[in-house]
């Protein structure tokens, strides 16, 4: 494939990529939200600009948005109704029954998708087993496709009980709203999300059946904007799981698109460790709101069958609403450039999740902005040069950082500013330390053995930190690190994920149906590939969830294809045990054992990778200027060398303290650690030998 | 080696011991067997100084455990003997009096140890399916009834688990695997913890917890006296009348703000019950506490010094100090509502803060199914649900949502997957929130039956059947519980009662008060609860006074689908 282009629209930017015969051009465009194409042609006039090419030379176009993710949290999708079973109306709506928060007597719980008169039921019953308890008349379904009608409803959601077990009334009402109203968009939650648990399944329809209508008409818009640039080649999305769509897929099925930005991002840090060989990675990505933690594991991102979007409370998990489709496993917390320090009761710094954004921004952007961020605490700290941030876009005013800092932390701890910047970066630095601590343990992981590679904006000033604090003795920064996600849907596969929820004690284990099952999942998962690609080969890994009956969280089995060809009771007990010991320390003996879950994912086989040859270190690189650098390990600030990330060569070494620079970001190097630019250009971060 | 740390890295060592404990609360999740633990949250997680002062607490699904969990360290240093604690041991209790106040919940305690020398401990606690006895319910008359007791005493010395307490415990219960495998896990949370405390106290070449200690308990101290020092010195009482078993509960409670301190005594409240709904002392001091907490300093976290200022005082043998051996089964009912009633002396002292009240208790039950034939299997299912919480005083109450209780609901295909049960109806119940300025959270409906070929046994846990939810400040009361056979036939709302095959058994849980009168509710807001049918058009028109073309429009606007 000769000539690509990835896109990535963001929050504040659309990244546009160009790869054509191993050289890469790269651009942002601030997005533009009314019509989220006109970026993306600005964009790609540029780079094609920049590589002497037509449109239509472009072979393949890779897209991924925030746009899906955006409808629904800012609540501007379609006219929804949703059709469950009697008895059933409100289960979008009393959610888990808790409160996410336990000590806020006025909590607001995020409000359902739909409100409660856009929520139609219709008499029908599926028990557990699957076994029709109360039949569906199609009467019933008229009458309320009649009043779906006469409101004037865009898109409808059905979700019935156990639909993911027995779709058959499902598919009636989409059938009967085809006829009646063929106008009409459906999404059925035995296709959508065939998984058990009604709420996570319910509402990961309505999500979808909202965002339908606005993503068809954004995707055909773009086509034909494209085609009207001369665009010939077939345009692809990127998905949640970290592979891509064809565009009707993705039509049918814009939920799977929620979050395909950072998906992007893990898909760009797996590459680069499957390059460099290494098999446990934790990739960092920082920007100017939030940072996201994601483990890589044999240059795998780590995937999970359910995550929330549209936090709604601080980041805090429960506050937004659960999408249950595969997705790459995130953390993601309120912690950014723009993050806002206070004081609390306790006269503890406190940073985040509230950021200052662009407008005023931190205080050091001299607009205005009187509170400090975490930005003005690495100005302070000698993180950042004031005259050349941003690609000297903006100056940064050191005097305005410094007074914010004083007036509002400094003040009432009796500290000066310098120690309340060391105060709010290591705060920040602790948070996100935290979230990569639990999020190891939730996934029985101990971070000792990883490899950091850090990419986003605000990541290069605070990775090698956060590599003290987490244990972590080798980080890598990526060239191209501004634009990571859009380069790294120019590294994802073609594939799709199909999910089902049968359960099975190992105790009745049934070989044959197992084998339909799997064949079901594995024609199913291949379609969506073949509808991108219609030679490729496919390849089908086949994972079951199971866990100890009696508890409620399954850990995910990957099975050989000669294991799940000829499935064996024995086999996946025995896989289990291990499995389960390694993340829990002991099997539990004489309990029955479960598979919950069954998945298949399709993929065309990963890009080819080019390992790279680590670089012999060289002689120290040259110094372009000197800095004080504060290092919180020593608590100290230090004489540190300013070094232009252009101007190293391969192998050569900066010793920390430093300071690496270039035109978006600045790479520190702590006390502890040396740099050396890899022939990738690369800047690899170790431990530094002891003398 | 032990330079004194920086200030800012007190403060990192703090956040970092809060990490330290959700890290252990969220270990026990993963390998948990019991529902109430996986699914619902129903468990603890803690760290402690060296003389057993509670540094940090995870926060998870339920405030019964928060002063319990404070204390419970204190007895183990007491019964075990501080010089024959060594590395590898384990401490075990399930003893109502010094856990957490059933013989349900399991705590277990783990001496930490730095370099040879104790430096502190970690302690967790979790509520377990089953502990043999009479099974889960009221019906037993004495402590002795409702299962097997384990006194404070060793799990494993160092490092060797008891065998001998193993096959005990094995012998005693319904459901021997999965206890032991709860045991396992909560033994695995401790030591978690314990491994990230001697990472972090390596990292900041600590020997012992003392400095740390130190700063976190002044800061809590000094935040939380600066809190209570900011309210009016007065005292006031509150009284609240539950159903109870039999005979109806009167929880009276007076609170007194003091210069250092908030005193809450329980003087004039119902004596112990014959069923097994009373409560130990510890688990009332929980549910006290946490009220004020929430009401006055709901971001300081808990430790021993910001729990220290509540003091929680109840004569001997009433039902919030039920002494050895009463039953305390389901000590969570008058549990869940102390905070009513402590808000009802609270709101007299600090107005418009508090809410009204709401549904207090769980409203939960469990469904013991038989076949009748053959084909058929046994199963027990056990579930939680909520009704409505009550008014704010500028919010509507939280429809279908626990409080104080923070514990989860199960969805209904799980449940479903667990017995040979069907859950027929679960969705809010219109009508239910009090009317006022602020409405009262909805309650919810529940039909509950068998699949063909099974009968079942409801052991049901529900109040407020005849003292619903009162408003406050005007507010109207929230609708009543209600429990009854599909075949007509009359039920209690507690107590084991048994369910033809065929009958289903029909709910309705309570809802909230209202705050404020109905009269001065935003019409907006009308006009929006009657869109959605949160009300109803007869109540829109007798409790809030909407007049038949006010109803009719906003009826019509649904119909067209419009926004409301």
């Amino acid at each position: 494939m000769g000539t690509r282009l990835g896109v990535d629209i963001g929050g504040t930017f659309t990244d546009v990529v160009l790869e054509r015969d191993g050289t890469r051009h790269s651009t942002k465009v601030l997005t533009t939200y009314a019509a989220p194409e006109d970026a993306i042609v600005e964009g790609m006039r540029r780079v094609c600009g920049a590589a002497g090419i037509a449109p239509a030379e472009i072979d393949q176009i890779i897209h991924g948005t925030t746009l899906a993710t955006n409808a629904l949290i800012e609540r501007r999708g379609a006219k929804t109704a949703l059709i469950t079973t009697e008895g059933f109306r409100d289960v979008i709506e009393m959610r888990t029954e808790s409160r996410f928060e336990q000590y806020d007597l006025n909590l607001a719980l995020p409000e359902p998708l739909l409100p409660r008169q856009a929520r139609f039921t219709v008499p029908e019953r599926v028990d557990a087993t699957g076994a029709v308890l109360v039949p569906l008349e199609r009467a019933a379904v008229e009458a309320v496709a009649d009043r779906i009608a006469a409101a004037g409803y865009d898109s409808v959601a059905v979700g019935l009980l156990h639909s993911y077990l027995a779709p058959a009334h499902e598919r009636l009402i989409r059938d009967v709203l085809a006829e009646r109203l063929p106008e009409v968009s459906v999404s059925i939650s035995s296709e959508v999300s065939p998984q058990m648990r009604e709420y996570e399944r319910f509402n990961t329809t309505v999500a979808n059946a909202y965002i339908k209508p606005l993503m068809a008409s954004y995707l055909g818009r773009l086509e034909a904007r494209l085609a009207a640039e001369g665009v010939g080649c077939r345009i692809f999305l990127m998905h949640s799981g970290g592979g891509i769509l064809s565009i009707k897929d993705a039509s049918d099925f814009p939920v799977r698109l929620v979050e395909s930005g950072p998906a992007g991002g893990a898909v760009f840090a797996a590459h680069i460790a499957a390059r460099y060989g290494l098999d446990r990675v934790l990739s960092f990505d920082m920007g100017g709101t939030t940072a996201k933690i994601c483990l890589i594991k044999d240059g795998t991102p780590k995937t999970s069958r359910v995550f929330e979007v549209a936090r709604s409370y601080r980041f805090k998990k429960g506050s937004g609403m659960p999408i249950s489709i595969p997705v790459i496993d995130m953390v993601e917390i309120g912690a950014g450039g723009g993050s806002l320090a206070h004081v609390d009761a306790l006269r503890q710094i406190r940073v985040g999740p509230e950021s200052a954004g662009s407008e005023p921004g931190p205080a050091c952007y001299g607009r205005g902005g009187a509170r400090p961020a975490v930005t003005d605490a690495d100005l302070m700290l000698g993180k950042l040069d004031p005259a050349a941030f941003a690609g000297g876009s903006i100056t940064l005013d050191p005097g305005a950082a410094s007074s914010a800092l004083s007036d509002v932390i400094g003040a009432g701890l009796g500290m000066d500013a310098e120690e309340a910047a060391h105060g709010v970066a290591e705060v920040v630095d602790e948070n996100m330390a935290n979230a990569a601590r639990v999020h190891a343990v939730e996934n029985g992981e101990d971070l000792s053995g990883y490899t950091m590679i850090a990419f986003g904006g605000a990541a290069p000033l605070h990775a090698g930190r956060l590599c003290e604090k987490l244990g972590i003795a080798r980080c890598l920064v990526p060239p191209g690190a501004g634009v990571g996600s859009a380069i790294g849907f120019l590294r994802a596969p073609f594939s799709f994920e199909a999910n089902r929820s049968v359960y099975m004690r190992l105790g009745d284990f049934d070989a044959d149906a197992i084998r339909v099952l799997l064949e079901e999942l594995r024609a199913e998962a291949t379609g969506f590939v073949r509808e991108c690609d219609a030679e490729a080969e496919i390849l089908a890994e086949v994972r079951v969830y199971m866990r100890y009956v009696g508890q409620g969280w399954e850990i995910p089995i990957p099975l050989t294809a000669a294991e799940a060809a000829a499935p064996d009771a024995a086999t996946f007990q025995a896989r289990f045990e291990e499995e389960y010991t390694r993340l829990f320390g002991r099997p539990v003996a004489g309990l029955d054992v479960e598979i919950t879950v069954w998945s298949v994912n399709a993929t065309t086989p990963p890009a080819p990778i080019a390992p790279v040859q680590p670089a012999a270190p060289g002689p120290d690189a040259p110094r372009s200027g000197d800095r004080t650098l504060f290092d919180p390990a020593l608590g100290a600030f230090q004489d540190a060398a300013v070094v232009a990330r252009d101007a190293l060569t391969e192998g050569a070494r900066v010793p920390g303290p430093a300071a690496i620079v270039e035109a978006e970001t600045t790479i520190i190097v702590p006390a502890s650690r040396a740099a050396l630019r890899q022939p990738d250009g690369c800047i690899d971060l170790t431990v530094k030998e002891t003398p | 080696m032990s330079q004194e740390p920086s200030a800012v890295a007190y403060q990192v060592m703090w956040t970092r011991l809060i990490s330290v404990v959700e890290e252990q609360a969220q270990a026990l999740v993963r390998t948990a067997f019991s529902t109430s633990v996986r699914e619902a949250g129903d468990l603890s997680a803690g760290v402690y100084d060296d003389r057993g002062r509670m540094l940090a607490q995870a926060v998870t699904g339920t405030p019964g455990h928060v002063n319990a969990m404070a204390d419970a360290v204190a007895h183990f240093i007491r019964r075990i003997g501080r010089e024959t604690m060594a590395p590898g041991d384990v401490y075990i209790t399930n003893d109502p009096w010094e856990g957490t106040g059933h013989l349900h919940d399991f705590t277990m305690v783990t001496p930490a140890f730095h370099g040879g020398r104790l430096v502190g401990f970690f302690a967790c606690t979790a509520h377990v399916v089953d502990i043999g006895g009479r099974g889960f319910g009221a019906d037993g008359a004495s402590v002795y009834e409702e299962g097997l007791y384990i006194p404070i005493m060793r799990f494993a010395d160092r490092g060797r688990v008891d065998e001998t307490l193993i096959r005990i415990v094995r012998g005693n219960v319904r459901e021997p695997d999965q206890l032991v495998g709860d045991l396992y896990a909560l033994a695995t949370c401790n030591e978690i913890g314990h491994r990230r405390l001697t990472e972090m106290m390596e990292e900041f070449g600590l020997d012992d917890l003392s400095g740390i200690a130190g700063f976190i308990l002044e800061n809590s101290r000094r935040a939380t006296l600066e809190r209570i020092a900011a309210l009016p010195r007065e005292s006031a009482v509150g009284e609240m009348v539950v159903d109870g078993f039999d005979t109806p509960i009167t929880l009276r409670a007076r609170v007194t703000v003091e210069q250092d301190r908030i005193v809450t005594d329980f003087e004039g409240t119902s004596g112990i019950d014959a069923k097994g709904i009373n409560c130990p002392l510890v688990y009332t001091k929980a549910y006290a506490c946490y009220a004020l907490k929430v009401a006055i300093a709901p971001e300081i976290p808990n430790n021993h010094a910001s729990l220290a200022p509540f003091e929680v005082t109840a004569p001997e043998d009433t039902i919030v100090n039920a002494r050895h051996p009463a039953p305390v089964a389901l000590r969570h009912i008058v549990g869940h509502f102390v905070p009513d009633t402590v808000f009802a002396a609270f709101d007299q002292i600090v107005p418009g803060v508090v809410p009204a009240e709401g549904a207090g208790c769980l409203c939960n039950f469990q469904v013991s199914l038989r076949p009748t034939g053959p084909g058929g299997r046994r199963a027990e299912v056990l579930t939680f649900n909520s009704g409505g919480s009550g008014a704010r005083p500028a919010r509507d109450g939280l429809n279908a949502t626990a409080f104080p209780s923070g514990v989860m609901t199960m969805p209904v295909e799980a449940t479903e997957h667990a017995g040979p049960v069907v859950i027929w109806r679960k969705e809010l119940r219109p009508d239910s929130g009090g009317a006022g300025r602020t409405r009262g959270g909805l309650g919810q409906y529940m039909v509950v039956g068998a699949r063909e070929g099974h009968v079942f046994d409801i052991q049901a846990m529900l109040d407020r059947v005849d003292h619903p939810a009162r408003g406050r400040r005007g507010g109207q009361a929230g609708g009543a519980t209600s429990i009854a056979r599909s075949d007509g036939v009359a039920m209690r709302g507690k107590g084991k009662q048994a369910v033809p095959e065929g009958a289903r058994v029909e709910m309705a849980f309570p809802g909230g008060g209202g705050y404020g009168p109905a009269s001065d509710r935003d019409p907006a807001l009308l006009r929006r609860d009657l869109a959605r049918g949160y009300i109803t058009a007869e109540a829109a028109a007798r409790d809030y006074g909407m007049t038949a073309e006010e109803i009719a429009e906003v009826e019509a606007a649904v119909a067209r689908g419009e926004d409301v």
